[in-house]
């Protein structure tokens, strides 16, 4: 199977028209089953009690933050070294998601900093790379709308994305380079969990799902630019019949 | 199953303020997002088809 012909954007309009159910199933789904879990199976925690629950949306939000980021600046420098116009579409459907998560991510953050700090707010380092996150997200976005001529805009927006790339490693090993109110990762490559099992079972399965719910409405969204930016016919039955009419005129 | 009753559960152990709060502001701005996308979509697809539309008869509704 040829997959570079899901390149140009009249192709994969519709690939991604059938794959978007499919990620929407799923993602709703799993995070059914996770929250089951998170509120059903895993237990009190024995320090902070129920309060950890925030766990549950706090981290998957988090993770997906940071992520998204990384694939939104692998798709702007794809598109800067292919000059493929779909690249582009990607990362700009991307930036919306990623700074809601931020958003999410923050929100459930002050939740949880309430209860077990004392405070909604900190400056330490980890809270304030994932504030400064939120912020290349509205840069990147606030650039691509400052600047009529498309493709001037996905280049500027582009270098942008790609230059606040650094800032992703330091969010993620900020709890370990500085001295940070924020707790270590719960969660590591090098030393595996530190929590019970059906709290990380619960915490991973909301992951999947955020992570596939992030899939789904990302396609759905550069659907949408597709046909904001190109306003291509023929690709759905009905305009075809309106075409016809055009036509036969 | 850790919960005697039903606002045992929304009590969260007293913190129901916080654990809620976060989880109904993440279904939120999840069910925004679709619905934002919907209309996007729909104005998008109703502007194409104006287009399209717009070369053939000026005077059509």
């Amino acid at each position: 199977m040829n997959w570079s012909k899901y390149s140009a954007p009249q192709a994969f309009y519709p690939l991604a028209g059938r794959l978007i159910p499919w990620f929407a199933v799923v993602a709703v789904a799993l995070m059914g089953v996770g929250l089951y879990m998170g509120f059903f199976v895993a237990p009190t925690d024995f320090q902070q009690g129920e309060s950890y629950r925030i766990i549950f949306v706090h981290v998957p939000a988090a993770w997906m933050s940071m992520f998204l980021y990384v694939v939104m600046a692998i798709w702007a420098g794809v598109g800067m070294g292919l000059n493929a116009r779909l690249s582009f579409m990607m990362a700009q459907a991307i930036a919306p998601t990623g700074a809601m998560f931020t958003f999410l991510a923050l929100l459930t953050g002050a939740m949880w900093g309430k209860p077990t700090w004392g405070a909604w707010w900190v400056w330490d380092a980890r809270l304030t790379s994932e504030l400064i996150l939120l912020f290349q997200y509205a840069g990147v976005m606030l650039l691509r709308t400052s600047i009529d001529d498309m493709r001037r805009a996905d280049r500027s927006s582009a270098v942008f994305s790609l230059v606040g790339v650094v800032n992703v490693p330091i969010i993620y090993f900020s709890v370990q380079w500085w001295n940070t109110l924020h707790q270590g990762a719960s969660v590591s490559m090098s030393t595996g969990s530190k929590m019970a099992a059906t709290m990380l079972m619960a915490m991973l399965i909301m992951t999947v799902a955020f992570w596939l719910y992030s899939i789904a409405v990302i396609l759905a969204r550069v659907r949408c630019i597709v046909v904001e930016r190109d306003s291509l016919p023929v690709w759905d039955e009905k305009l075809a019949v309106i075409q016809e009419a055009v036509e036969a005129r | 199953m850790q919960w005697g009753s039903a606002s045992e559960f929304f009590a969260m152990g007293g913190y129901g303020l916080y654990v809620w709060t976060s989880f109904l502001a993440t279904a939120l701005c999840m069910l925004w997002e679709v619905l934002a996308l919907w209309r996007r979509r729909v104005a998008a697809r109703a502007e194409q088809r104006a287009a399209l539309l717009g070369g053939m008869d000026e005077t059509a509704t």
